[in-house]
């Protein structure tokens, strides 16, 4: 049934004219002038895990090995890169997908390389051993001043002009809607920078900062994490802004990091985001810039190359972990060998378990019979990634292109340019377009989501931006659609600071988690020191020498 | 059946006319001979000769024919309204191939001036049963020497200065074919069923009316009142709007409407840009050349006999072959494009400089203003971080750094950049008329002391006058200047907020 479906495309984008824009499609042929598939998690695999229908297929094969890191992420693969380091090299890496690197996988083609996910990561503002050792592996962080401040890699960090917002039928620079601000507004801003350096300067009894990167290192005073309790519309509220334009300013941060609405974010989580990035030196000066961010065309794909290459042949690709059964002396992992379509089965001395954590009610043993309630907790949210290639520029008014680039209409989060550093301002590009269903039930955005075309998706996808870029289907010759099932957990009210969650981040026996999804905040840092410090409790255990980067 | 007599009033009419457009396109194309070419007295001399030489050659041609001379008036008409009111669009874009130029455009002078030959000597023998012979030379000559006079003092004075020299030889080409569609219409007893002719002339007035319009679309209308004087080329490249205008005292090439040069005084800037450095740098063997794709940098490397290759990188193509092909550029950077020693890369400097190993003993860094992002980068301390890695370790650089009169911030934005890359610096400046007063950055991996000795023969610069372009007067002293990086280009919001106040 075409109409209800292009209705139903309509309706998850978000767009009320894109209903009549797909109604009009009805007529033109199927598949736009241009070339593209849907990339993205294989459904089906994932599937077999739900149903159960493995566990009862005989093993095929067993083998032995002394750490078997499951999901190949940045978790996964941090966990890998830590053993490495130490000289352990007696593991293994199980990846459901044919490609690792998880949330920060990219692509290339003729034109670009170009993220299919996670694409930056600020420069840590008070230090964090493992993310500078990572990123001056990759050449990133170039040195050290005589003060000791870290020297960046000038052409990594994201290069002017960063960001702009299509407002009103024009591009402005930054992302607050300042055209048209009343003094009122303006005010609003100002008081909400400023409320944010306070948060960023705020210091605990035991010198812990208020919100920290990694979130661990966060001072658990109640008297801060009792934010956690309200949504961050509520904190904005009760504080006193009550701009619209604030509003959007705020929403767009938790929709772009989090993939929640004001409502569905943690107020902690919401204000984490802004105070985290920043020093807070100066609480009375004028509002500090936040920290740079670090970014590639490939996004953190730059990462997630060099931490697969450290890996070196320990990665299996193709492998659906589908039960791991923790034992005395460490545990045993069946999974399904897809290529050869055999089940085999592991003998580990140690699991790191760096799954998304909602797997882990099919997957872990223990828990298949007896879930641990706060497991419902967990809420993912869907995205769509596109990748538009581009035969050149498109045409539009006001501020010029910039790295990230924001449509005030729009449920999508605009799109990066990935040909953003060292670009030479012409030619072809690959623009890479974020949706997130924000404010809507995830098991709903996800099904209708799984049930588009990509031709019904990659119109969605050029209808959003042509308003801003009317010109843009003329110079499209490829999109590549990218559909994430759970791409990400959302840090809802009562989610980060909870017991129970904190709770399941313990080990069963010598499962070890390390997700990002664990942290409560869905960011590349806590994807790494979750990996980092599993594995290093890991070789603590087997009694290896090694520097800690948990410092 | 003989066809009743043609009432001459009309005609005589129509006499004026054609002789007021066959002059105007003479004068178009000797205009557009000098413009192009140079050498005024010389370009239109020969352009009247050929012009005078076809008209006789066409009056010749129509003895031969013999039958349906009111047709074949009103073909020539029709051809002329063509050829004539496209020739300034056509002798300008002939003028884009060198090779092609000097044929195409003496070739159409004389097509124009052959079919202009034809009109009075048919027209004669249409009206010779109608008006008494000498009456009728009378009055014809008359009304075709008006013509001339008129032509002669509204192209000058009224359509050149409102119209531009495109819509002026359209809006002639108009006129030749409302004369086509008249004449029609006077002899229409002599030519029968008009069909044929009538579908022609429409279509040679669609054309015009549309090559009309689109003169005005493509911006000739706001280039020419943008630029004071008269636009020889404009075109848009991939990269940027590039715009030749002439006047008495020289040409100018604009860049998305920035002045780059103009051939008066442009020899002060380069001088300035080039012979500084080599002075630091004797012996200089390896040069690279990155922007100045108008090869007027080349032309004063070249002087140096040390030198033994040029890589010039610039990211236009357009404005390269420009440099290599015009006769107006080649004149001017005396051909150092089409020279041996010199390579030209159409490519991004930065890109170039970040792929590439080779080592130069002198680089020159002739960039536009940084009034975007995209040229900003070009004046980042990565793009010098990379120009170090290119530069052999006794070289040295010079950096075209705007105005420190107009622009003094930003002038010692790109001082402070290039020091903070690790370079020895020191700034320098010289008054270019056409630009004002105009400042330069010298550097080099060592320190290094004043330059002192330059080669000889130089218009502008001399071993006397040289310290005085170090040292810099109140005006346009030293700041605190920040470093400008990829990710914080204060130099481009710098820029901008000075070179406003000029605007």
């Amino acid at each position: 049934m075409r109409p209800s479906r292009r209705e139903a495309i309509a309706a998850l984008v978000g767009l009320p004219a894109l209903s009549s824009f797909l109604a009009s499609c009805r007529e033109a042929p199927e598949r736009p002038p241009f070339g593209g598939v849907i990339a993205g998690a294989d459904v089906l695999r994932g599937h077999r895990i739900r149903t159960g229908e493995l566990l009862t297929r005989p093993v095929a094969r067993r083998e032995s090995v002394g750490v078997a890191i499951l999901g190949a992420g940045i978790s996964g693969l941090s966990a890998a890169w830590t053993l490495t380091r130490s000289g352990f090299t007696d593991f293994r890496l199980y990846e459901l997908e044919d490609d690792p690197g998880g949330n920060a996988r990219s692509g290339e083609n003729a034109v670009s390389a170009f993220p299919w996910g996670a694409h930056y990561v600020p420069v840590p503002v008070y230090g964090n051993a493992a993310l500078e050792t990572l990123l001056s592996e990759v050449g990133a962080l170039t040195g050290r001043t005589p003060e000791g401040e870290p020297e960046w890699a000038e052409e990594m960090l994201c290069a002017e002009p960063e960001e702009r917002l299509f407002f009103r039928g024009i591009w402005y620079e930054g992302l607050y809607p300042r055209a048209g601000a009343s003094r009122q507004d303006r005010e609003e801003l100002s008081r909400f920078e400023r409320e944010m350096l306070r948060f960023a300067a705020l210091r605990d009894a035991k010198g812990r900062r208020a919100f920290a990167i990694p979130r661990r290192r966060s001072s658990d005073d109640a008297e801060w994490t009792v934010l956690d309790r309200i949504s961050m519309r509520e904190w904005l509220t009760r504080s006193g802004f009550s701009g619209a334009r604030l509003f959007w300013f705020a929403e767009y941060a938790t929709r772009d990091d989090f993939g929640s609405s004001l409502d569905d974010t943690s107020a902690w989580a919401g204000i984490h985001y802004f105070a985290s990035r920043l020093r807070g030196a100066s609480p009375d000066g004028p509002f500090e810039e936040p920290a740079a961010f670090l970014t590639w065309p490939e996004g953190n794909g730059r990462l997630a190359k060099h931490l697969v290459k450290s890996a070196g042949n320990r990665i299996v690709t193709g492998a659906v972990v589908f039960d791991v059964v923790p034992k005395a002396e460490g545990a045993t992992v069946r999974w399904l060998d897809v290529p050869r379509n055999e089940v085999v089965e592991v003998t580990a001395r140690h699991v790191v378990y760096a799954l998304p954590r909602y797997t882990a009610a099919r997957v872990l043993a223990p828990w298949r019979e007896n879930p641990p309630a706060f497991l419902r907790s967990f809420e993912y949210a869907p995205w769509l990634v596109a990748n538009l290639t581009l035969s050149g520029r498109p045409a539009d008014r006001g501020f010029p292109l910039c790295w990230d680039n924001v449509l005030y209409d729009s449920r999508g989060l605009g799109y990066v340019v990935a040909t953003h550093q060292g670009d030479r301002g012409h030619g072809p590009t690959v623009l890479t377009y974020y949706l997130v269903f924000a404010g809507e039930d995830p098991r709903k955005a996800r099904e209708k989501l799984l049930s588009a075309t990509w031709s019904e998706l990659a119109q969605a996808v050029l209808a959003d931006l042509s308003r801003a870029h009317p010109d843009l289907p003329s110079l499209v010759t490829n999109v590549d659609v990218f559909l994430w099932g759970h791409a990400m957990a959302r840090p809802h009210p009562g989610f980060v600071w909870h017991p129970d969650r904190a709770a399941l981040e313990q080990p069963v026996g010598r499962v070890r988690f390390a997700h990002a999804d664990a942290s409560g905040l869905p960011l590349f840092e806590e994807a790494q020191d979750a990996g980092v410090r599993a594995a290093e409790a890991i070789l603590a255990e087997e009694g290896e020498r090694f520097t800690s980067l948990l410092a | 059946m003989t066809p009743s007599p043609v009432r001459p009033g009309p005609v005589y009419l129509t006499v004026l006319v054609i002789a007021t457009c066959g002059l105007v396109y003479e004068l178009v194309a000797g205009a557009l001979a000098s413009y192009l070419l140079g050498d005024t007295v010389t370009q239109f001399s020969l352009v009247i000769g050929i012009y005078l030489t076809a008209m006789g050659a066409g009056a010749w041609l129509s003895k031969f024919i013999e039958r349906g001379v009111a047709r074949r008036f009103i073909e020539a008409e029709i051809a002329v309204a063509f050829l004539g009111g496209f020739s300034a669009p056509i002798l300008s874009f002939a003028f884009l191939s060198p090779r092609w130029f000097h044929p195409a455009f003496y070739g159409l002078v004389f097509a124009i001036g052959t079919l202009v030959g034809l009109e009075i000597p048919l027209l004669l023998r249409l009206l010779r049963r109608s008006v008494a012979f000498k009456d009728l030379v009378a009055q014809v000559l008359t009304f075709d020497y008006l013509g001339a006079l008129a032509a002669s003092l509204l192209f000058p004075l009224v359509f050149v200065p409102h119209l531009g020299l495109f819509r002026t030889s359209l809006l002639f080409g108009l006129l030749n074919a409302v004369v086509a569609f008249t004449s029609i219409r006077l002899f229409r007893e002599e030519i029968g069923p008009p069909g044929g002719l009538v579908a022609r002339a429409a279509l040679v007035t669609v054309l015009l009316l549309a090559g009309y319009a689109s003169a005005d679309r493509l911006s000739d209308l706001s280039e020419e009142q943008l630029y004071a004087d008269e636009v020889l080329f404009a075109k848009s490249s991939a990269y940027q709007r590039v715009v030749l205008t002439k006047n008495r005292a020289g040409f100018q090439l604009f860049l998305n409407g920035h002045l780059q040069f103009s051939s008066v005084d442009e020899y002060r800037y380069h001088e300035a840009l080039v012979h500084p450095a080599f002075a630091l740098v004797p012996g200089a063997r390896r040069i690279a050349v990155l922007g100045g794709g108008d090869g007027l940098a080349v032309r004063e490397i070249l002087r140096h006999p040390s030198v033994e290759s040029v890589t010039l990188v610039d990211l236009d193509p357009m404005v390269t072959r420009l440099a290599r092909e015009n006769p107006l550029f080649t004149q001017l950077n005396g051909g150092s494009l089409l020279s041996p020693k010199v390579t030209v890369i159409n490519d991004d400097a930065m890109t170039w400089l970040e792929k590439g190993t080779a080592l130069f003993d002198l680089v020159f860094v002739d960039f536009p203003d940084p009034n975007s992002f995209a040229v900003g980068k070009l004046y980042t301390k990565r793009f010098y971080g990379l120009l170090k890695r290119r530069l052999s370790p006794d070289g040295a650089f010079a950096v075209q750094s705007t105005s420190p009169l107009f622009a003094r911030k930003s002038f010692w934005i790109i001082d402070r950049t290039i020091a903070a890359a690790g370079f020895a610096t020191r700034a320098y400046h010289a008054a270019v008329p056409s630009f004002g007063e105009w400042g330069f950055v010298l550097a080099a991996p060592k320190p290094f002391d004043l330059p002192a000795r330059l080669v000889p023969g130089l218009r502008y610069l001399s071993d006397e006058t040289l310290p005085a372009l170090f040292s810099f007067g109140p005006d346009m002293a030293r700041w605190e200047a920040p470093v400008n990086r990829l990710h914080d280009q204060v130099l481009v919001r710098t820029y901008e907020s000075e070179w406003r106040k000029f605007e």
